[in-house]
């Protein structure tokens, strides 16, 4: 049953071939059993799901979702042992369309972090190989896939979060358009980037649980219902498809031969299935990364000002006034890399400072999403390595914020453009999965699915043995 | 010679407006409800809660933009303002910025600077025995206020004393009542007002340093601080010592104005775009349903019936100010329109009748007062006596004539009693006919109150005076 992709549980239940509740069962054991440290809560009991179509297919959830009574922290010692009086919009969907919570996964703190080493609970290790990190932030999430702890889980991307560790983990992860899926319960990392999506096994997988994700929530005032219906993916060829490419963008030190090499190698397949991989041009994506390490932090910074003492989570030294209360709190709550953005948030947002960074950085962003709309004109999908790298080792760049920061070199530019994004694995380098990122316009989801599906079917990856 | 100083002010009012739901979340408003039981994820702060924003609290600020001549945005947008204190849940104040709902205006003699929507904040109670923060031994939270609509006004420096801030503050308390989106009480903080203050030599161009007072909860204790603070500027300057920019606090009970904080302390907001709210776009169905539910306002009022019902000023302001009064003025003028002065009179003395009250509810139709005004444009009745049936009516109702002629209080005319009753008063005051034909016309009181004595009051005093000048051949 474990190495049945979650389509093919969720069709294996709906046969009477096995039962929810033991499907359930079997996973919640191999989540109990977890030894990536992939999980911060695994459920006791099976809870009662919806009689939806997904058939009561377990699923692991990102600790940032609220979950009505069960520990969600956001990696966060500030939020320890924090269960929150209501379930976020896109969990208590899934659950109603049958996909019961299975439990929450581990993930770098308040979504900042491309490792998962920012946890506050410690890192997840990468079940390919258990000295490296899984990326992140939704590193948890990943590797409880890729082990086969989880059938699919949820996770969240803001600047590369889902597809990263997807990519780093040899499975599929799928960036949404920006307000396809509700943040309502979602906690904040940086509001205008953070998006919900699926970490699956595979492609028809990815569509099946973001169908269920969709549509325009009255609590978040930033969603919308998207224009198409979601399919599930069943091209084989990609006759006519114009792929785009940005050489220039590609020609970047740090990215890794072996990544080339198996993304070369992943274009030279859909030109087989009929393709067309033609060059474009993305003159703004070099400023992309600094424009997002101005706004991420920027909202972080402000978004994370509840975290104070004076209602839920830690609070520390009430006693001895109101600022030694925030000040001891924060300090003692939250971790390097956290304070770290709330740092740089404040100081770009400052009076005076403003304009130079908020301001300019927020330009950057309506350029990029004007290059995406003129390369646009040339192809119908842009694509680039997920990630520069494959997984590297625990503790290796900790110490080099700039190093982990340029993990997110190519996926940046689709999140501040709003635009999604999947990341498929297309092979393998020193040994460690790589992923081929595929993008399109606004809504393009389908379009996306239908050429991921193709090329996954290509490709024909091998993924971790996770029988048993 | 000391140089004369001319004080500068300038208002910021907050107003919490009367929806049914909290700015940003459902939760219902309240007030004197036992604390936090109008709460939710929202307005609580709770991570993962996002904002929606309350249709009805725009179109209260657009009617209030329409009732201030303001210009308003096509497209607003909130803003962050980024603070740390306990009654701020989030850290953060979604207000606006540099796109407000609304911008200038103008009420009465003072221009507005602009208009905006924002959250209120919880409110702390602070344990102990002052009440207050200094001295408390604990501070709690009450969320239920957190998340109020309010509506911030600001005024350009336009206000010249305390006394003229505390009557516009009135007449913008009166039109916010009349357009019906804020109770505007003061006592409950549902109208809350600063006042940022500056003086100058007289004559000036120049605007001396502002420092800003703030939340004095009634109309006395405004014009109080505000006078204060004009007095302290002034003692300040004519020692030679400077007005430091800073932001104080008026205590009503010593009088003394203490600093909150200096200009140093003051906070970076660190305003920026709030990203869990789209943008509004103001539509013109929007604009015709705040226009629709504008009233005709007190300014508005006050200067037509001056100018159409020739109404003297503070007949026409008293009226104006108080809806219900003009409601029922205006009843009354429909049974009776050729005396709208002697309507409104008497209107007036139905309100110091009627306390507070509604003169709609009362006992007294609107045609009553009409057919009383009548019975003294014919004379059939003097002022006295009408005041006698007024009382009547506000105590049993009724018909005015009616109760003329049940109790006797018709005017006694101009016939031979009259003449006979002025005859025989002149008989028993001697002294005073002979003052009167001497030229001294002040001695006729005693010959006046004779005839009314003897009429209990129910004859004219006009035709009385012209009796007695008859009879004394002047």
């Amino acid at each position: 049953m474990i190495e049945l992709t979650a389509k093919q549980l969720a069709d294996a239940i709906g046969r009477g071939d096995v039962s929810a509740a033991e499907a359930f069962d079997a996973y919640r054991e191999r989540a109990a059993a977890d030894d990536l440290n992939a999980y911060l809560w695994v459920a006791e009991e099976r809870p009662e799901a919806g009689a939806g179509p997904l058939n009561g297919v377990p699923l692991a959830v990102k600790d940032l979702f609220c979950t009505e009574g069960v520990p969600s922290q956001s990696g966060s010692r500030i939020l320890e042992g924090y269960r929150p009086p209501y379930t976020a919009t896109v969990v208590r969907r899934l659950a109603e369309a049958g996909a019961p919570l299975l439990g929450k996964t581990n993930q770098d703190e308040f979504a900042m972090g491309s490792s998962n080493e920012n946890s506050g609970f410690g890192p997840v290790r990468n079940p390919w190989d258990r000295e490296r990190v899984p990326g992140g932030s939704s590193g948890g999430s990943a590797a409880a896939v890729a082990a086969g702890s989880a059938p699919w889980a949820l996770g969240t991307d803001t600047g590369g979060s889902i597809r990263q560790p997807a990519a780093l983990c040899g499975i599929v992860g799928l960036k949404p358009t920006y307000g396809t899926v509700s943040r309502y319960g979602m906690i904040a990392f940086a509001s205008s980037l953070d998006q919900a999506g699926p970490l699956t096994r595979d492609v028809t997988d990815a569509a099946l649980l973001y169908a269920h994700m969709v549509g325009r929530d009255p609590c978040d005032s930033t969603s919308l219902e998207h224009p198409e219906a979601i399919a599930l993916p069943s091209s084989e060829r990609l006759d006519g498809l114009r792929i785009g490419v940005p050489r220039d963008a590609l020609a970047h030190e740090g990215v890794e031969p072996g990544v080339l090499a198996a993304f070369e190698a992943t274009l030279a397949r859909a030109e087989e299935l009929g393709a067309a991989v033609v060059d474009i041009a993305l003159p703004h994506a070099d400023h992309a990364l600094s424009a997002y390490y101005v706004i991420a932090p920027a909202e972080a910074s402000s978004n994370l000002a509840r975290f104070d003492g004076v209602r839920y989570g830690l609070r520390r030294d009430a006693d001895e006034g109101l600022l030694a209360m925030y000040t001891h709190t924060r300090h003692d709550g939250f971790g390097p890399e956290v304070k770290r953005r709330i740092l740089i948030g404040t100081y770009a947002l400052s009076s005076g400072y403003y304009d130079a960074y908020y301001g300019r950085a927020q330009q950057v962003r309506t350029r990029i999403a004007e290059d995406f709309r003129a390369a646009f004109r040339e192809c119908d999908l842009v694509a680039t390595p997920t990630s520069p790298t494959v997984a590297f080792k625990l503790g290796e760049r900790v110490d080099d914020p700039l190093a982990m920061y340029l993990g997110d070199l190519f996926t940046i530019p689709f999140s501040l453009a709003g635009l999604p994004a999947i990341s498929i694995p297309c092979g393998l380098s020193e040994g460690l999965p790589v992923g081929f990122q595929l993008g399109g316009p606004a809504f393009s989801e389908n379009r996306i699915l239908d050429a991921a599906y193709a090329l996954e079917q290509a490709i024909g990856f091998t993924p971790l043995e996770v029988g048993g | 010679m000391s140089t004369a100083y001319e004080p500068v002010i300038g208002l910021e009012i907050h107003v919490q407006l009367k929806t049914r739901t909290k700015m940003f979340c459902g939760c219902e408003l309240s007030f004197g409800d036992p604390p936090n039981v109008h709460t939710c994820p929202v307005c609580l702060g709770l991570p993962g809660a996002l904002p929606a924003v309350n249709a009805r609290a725009i179109h209260y600020g657009l009617m209030i933009g329409l009732a201030l001549g303001s210009e308003l945005a096509p497209r607003s947008v909130f803003h962050r303002k980024n603070y740390f204190y306990p009654d701020l849940p989030k850290g953060y104040q979604i207000s606006q910025y540099d796109l407000p709902l609304c911008r200038g205006g103008r009420l009465g003699d003072v221009r507005i600077h602009r208009v905006h929507l924002e959250e209120d904040a919880a409110k702390l109670v602070h344990v102990g025995e002052s009440g207050r923060i200094h001295g408390s031994d604990a501070s709690i939270v009450d969320f239920n206020r957190g998340g109020t609509p309010l509506a911030e006004i600001v005024t350009e420096p336009d206000i010249r004393s305390a006394e003229q801030a505390r009557d516009w503050l009135q007449l913008l308390r009166v039109t916010l009542r009349q357009l019906g989106v804020s109770d505007v009480n003061m006592e409950e903080g549902s109208l809350r007002c600063d006042a940022n203050i500056s003086i100058r030599p007289a004559g000036s161009d120049e605007l001396g340093t502002k420092t800003e007072l703030k939340n004095m909860n009634s109309f006395r204790f405004i014009e109080q601080g505000i006078k204060a603070e004009i007095e302290r500027q002034e003692a300040l300057l004519r020692a030679g010592e400077p007005v430091v920019q800073e932001t104080l606090h008026f205590d009503p009970r010593t009088g003394r104005i203490t600093s909150l904080r200096s200009k140093e302390e003051a906070h970076d907001y660190r305003y920026f775009p709030e990203p869990d709210l789209v943008p509004i776009d103001i539509t013109d169905e929007m604009l015709e349903a705040a226009r629709a539910e504008v009233p005709e306002l007190p300014a508005e009022r006050q200067e037509r019936y001056r100018t159409q019902l020739g109404l003297n000023e503070d007949s026409a302001k008293l009226l104006a100010d108080r809806v219900e009064l003009a409601e029922y003025f205006e009843s009354v003028l429909a049974v009776n329109g050729s005396e709208p002065q002697a309507v409104a009179n008497w209107v007036t003395e139905l309100a110091a009748r009627l306390d507070e009250g509604d003169p709609a509810a009362s006992k007294v139709e609107p045609g009553a007062l009409a057919a009383l005004v009548g019975l003294l444009s014919d004379k059939a009745i003097t002022v006295g006596a009408a005041r006698q049936v007024l009382d009547r009516l506000v105590a049993e109702g009724g018909d005015p004539k009616a109760i003329v002629e049940a109790e006797g209080l018709g005017a006694i005319g101009g016939g031979e009693e009259l003449a006979g009753l002025v005859a025989e008063a002149i008989a028993a005051n001697a002294d005073a006919a002979e003052k009167i034909k001497a030229g001294n016309m002040k001695a006729i009181g005693p010959i006046i109150g004779h005839v009314m004595k003897a009429t209990k009051g129910r004859a004219d005093g006009g035709e009385v005076t012209r009796l007695v000048r008859e009879q004394l051949g002047l």
